[in-house]
């Protein structure tokens, strides 16, 4: 079934001054950052309210990004389902093979406006690395991307992407080596950096502005779906799902429907191993509010308040924090939140490749994989828009690894 | 009056600076905690600050990273440094101690909670490096209600309006953190400490201290001169893991860095 909810909220509005998402979001950083967020924070309202920035934006989307992505109808996978017709958004087809490049496009001209030099990431999967070192390379910019030294073993395609790219990819070893233990460094370098430096986060989390930029910069994919849907067949979807990272390829897709109260929204968390094993990555399914990276949001955290390990057989999932404006969906009930094990994420995987001929990215396969369950369950006449956040290039050789193959 | 305003009424009227150092508690093990805290007493500290440990500690250097990473592998936990408080207040009822930490663990307490058994515990200040004053009043309301100071940073990027802000919120002593940067890192240049302090005191009352960079008592005794109150911490955390196999010599040691500390702060050019 799909749920429905009427909203007397105007999402639009969201957050507040602040960066207030009811009680998430917000500004959690030192003294030392503040000054450097709010000098962010203006450069970024001047830039969004410039047309001559969102005409310079539009037209690198176009040309260099290669947008509007299509929405493409799997009609054999919607017949092999049984249900709802599914309509695929196609970001695995933007130039370095997904969502990341929209907001790094736009992040990389907001730091150009206001006289940076250098560029600083951090990065799990690799690719936001990548994209982020993509766009310092085609803008002449230093680019520097933080990695765990635990992600550099498992993602060494990407690694040497950036490095043949111009970037340096900087190997962090401290807490668990992985993704929050980049952006922990890179806040650090931020920190003493700051007259030089852009730090570009790569997904809807850290302290105001990045959630709602990156939202702003990601929006495009929902609103081209929007109108897609509009346009093709008459009629919005029944249905969104994506899956859930940090948040930034599903918040892309949902806030141009938040207020399209008859849609329902699913962003799909991975549930690794299982919830019940502890072995996951499903912060707003398992976890509770805390408050890290500079941010009030739902977290992996144990009764101490210190932050717990993750796993997902995808990197791009395997995070213990998630985008506020998604911890203020689910309180609020706009916005419902499911979990996949890696075993369903790499079945739906092979799902799509076999009956599609599209070999999608590990995290968008958790998506594909609610879709086979929500599908069935609706009419051959509604319609679900899955978000195609990426291509399973890069996943090839894990895929292979757990069939025992060695390529 | 509570221990920190004590405290530098004390030493206003002596005409001599705070000496603070910092370590973290439960670093290299629980049980070395409580008598450090001691000897840093016995050599001369003014105040304590001990850090409560977290495991994403975003405006601390590797040192102290480091020191995180050990006392969580100990198990120490924010209910276990209000316990080693506890024990240190058993001899020693005098010095102020401050907590300094990351907002996470005390979220997880519960504000309500903490505020209560940090008061019972002997707590005098709480400076959460993650909390500034936009966001504090939920937390720092319940704790100046008990008695406790908030601490705040301000930087060396702290524009007036900031300080401004950030003075009516702050009790006890505002922390100037001396760079651009994260603890534990360069040299500091006391010149540009000076100028920014300067600024700083027209807009408060509050005590001055200066931290992040201070390794030695020569930098110590520079920045003495124009503070209220100088913090050390990577310095000395970096000696105790050195030494974390030895907690005689280790003792022995940061004490004596402190002594030294406190030499070259005292003496009267
Ligand atoms: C293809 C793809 N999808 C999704 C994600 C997850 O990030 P987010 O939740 O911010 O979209 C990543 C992150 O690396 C990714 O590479």
């Amino acid at each position: 079934m799909v749920k429905t909810m009427r909203n007397p909220v105007d999402f639009s509005q969201f957050p507040d001054q602040r960066g207030h998402f009811g009680r998430y979001g917000g500004r959690f950083v030192a003294e030392t950052l503040m000054e450097a967020l709010h000098e962010l924070d203006e450069a970024w309202r001047t830039c969004r309210s410039d047309p001559e920035f969102l005409a310079e934006l539009d037209l690198d989307l176009a040309r260099y990004v290669g947008r509007p992505t299509p929405l493409y109808h799997a009609e054999r996978w919607s017949q092999k389902l049984g249900g709802a017709q599914i309509y695929l958004k196609r970001e695995d087809l933007n130039h370095t093979g997904a969502h990341k490049i929209n907001n790094t496009v736009g992040q990389a001209l907001v730091a150009k406006r206001m006289g940076k030099t250098r560029l600083i990431a951090e990065t799990g999967a690799g690719q936001h690395g990548v994209a982020s070192a993509t766009v310092a390379a085609r803008l002449g910019m230093e680019c520097v991307v933080y990695m765990g030294a635990e992600d550099i073993q498992r993602q060494a395609l990407n690694v040497y992407r950036m490095r043949l790219l111009g970037a340096t990819v900087q190997p962090v070893t401290s807490g668990s080596r992985t993704l929050k233990d980049a952006l922990n460094e890179a806040l650090r370098d931020w920190v003493a950096n700051i007259d030089n430096t852009f730090y570009m986060i790569g997904t809807v989390a850290g302290p105001h502005p990045y959630p709602l930029m990156v939202r702003e910069f990601q929006a495009v994919i929902g609103r081209e779906a929007r109108e897609q849907m509009l346009t093709d067949y008459g009629r919005l979807p029944d249905a969104l799902v994506a899956c859930v990272g940090g948040g930034s390829n599903a918040i892309g897709l949902f806030h141009p429907f938040l207020n399209d109260a008859e849609v329902a929204i699913y962003g799909v968390e991975a549930a690794g191993l299982g919830i019940e094993t502890g072995h996951h990555a499903a912060t707003l399914c398992a976890g509770r509010p805390g408050v890290l990276h500079g941010n009030r949001t739902y977290l992996l955290n144990d009764a101490n308040g210190q932050i717990t390990e993750t796993h997902s057989v995808s990197a791009g999932l395997d995070y213990p924090g998630v985008g506020p404006e998604h911890a203020w969906l689910k309180d609020i009930g706009r916005a419902h939140y499911v979990a996949v094990t890696d075993e369903q994420a790499i079945q739906g995987f092979h799902d799509l490749t076999l009956t599609e001929g599209i070999i999608p990215a590990l995290e968008s396969s958790h998506a594909l994989a609610y879709v086979t369950q929500l599908a069935p369950t609706l009419r051959r006449d509604q319609s679900i828009v899955v978000n195609l956040s990426g291509r399973g290039d890069k996943d090839i050789y894990t895929v292979a690894a757990l069939e025992g193959i060695q390529l | 009056m509570n221990r920190i305003a004590r405290r530098f009424q004390d030493l206003r009227r002596t005409g001599r600076k705070a000496l603070i150092p910092y370590i973290t508690a439960g670093d290299p093990r629980p049980a070395l905690t409580v008598p450090m805290l001691h000897t840093l007493v016995e050599a001369g500290a003014d105040l304590l600050e001990l850090g409560v440990p977290f495991s994403d500690p975003m405006a601390d250097g590797p040192v102290i990273q480091k020191a995180c990473e050990r006392a969580l592998s100990h198990g120490m936990s924010l209910r276990g440094v209000l316990e080693l408080v506890r024990e240190f207040r058993q001899t020693d009822s005098e010095t102020p101690l401050v907590l300094m930490g990351y907002l996470n663990p005390i979220e997880s307490f519960g504000y309500e909670a903490f505020v209560a058994s940090a008061g019972a515990a002997g707590v005098d200040g709480v400076l959460t490096v993650d909390l500034p004053p936009e966001e504090a009043a939920e937390l720092a309301e319940p704790l100046m209600a008990a008695g406790i100071d908030p601490i705040f940073l301000l930087a060396p990027t702290s524009s007036a309006e900031r300080i401004r802000q950030t003075a009516p919120l702050a009790r006890g002593y505002l922390y100037y953190v001396s760079l651009k940067g994260v603890t534990g890192s360069a040299i500091i240049n006391v010149d540009e400490v000076a100028n920014k302090l300067a600024q700083i005191r027209a807009l408060t009352d509050l005590p001055l201290g200066v931290g992040f960079g201070i390794k030695d008592p020569f930098t110590a005794a520079a920045i003495a001169q124009v503070a209220d109150a100088v913090v050390v911490g990577s310095t000395l955390v970096s000696k105790m893991a050195e030494l974390a196999d030895d907690p005689e010599s280790m003792r022995r040691e940061v004490g004596a860095m402190i002594a030294a500390m406190r030499l070259a702060m005292d003496a009267k050019d």
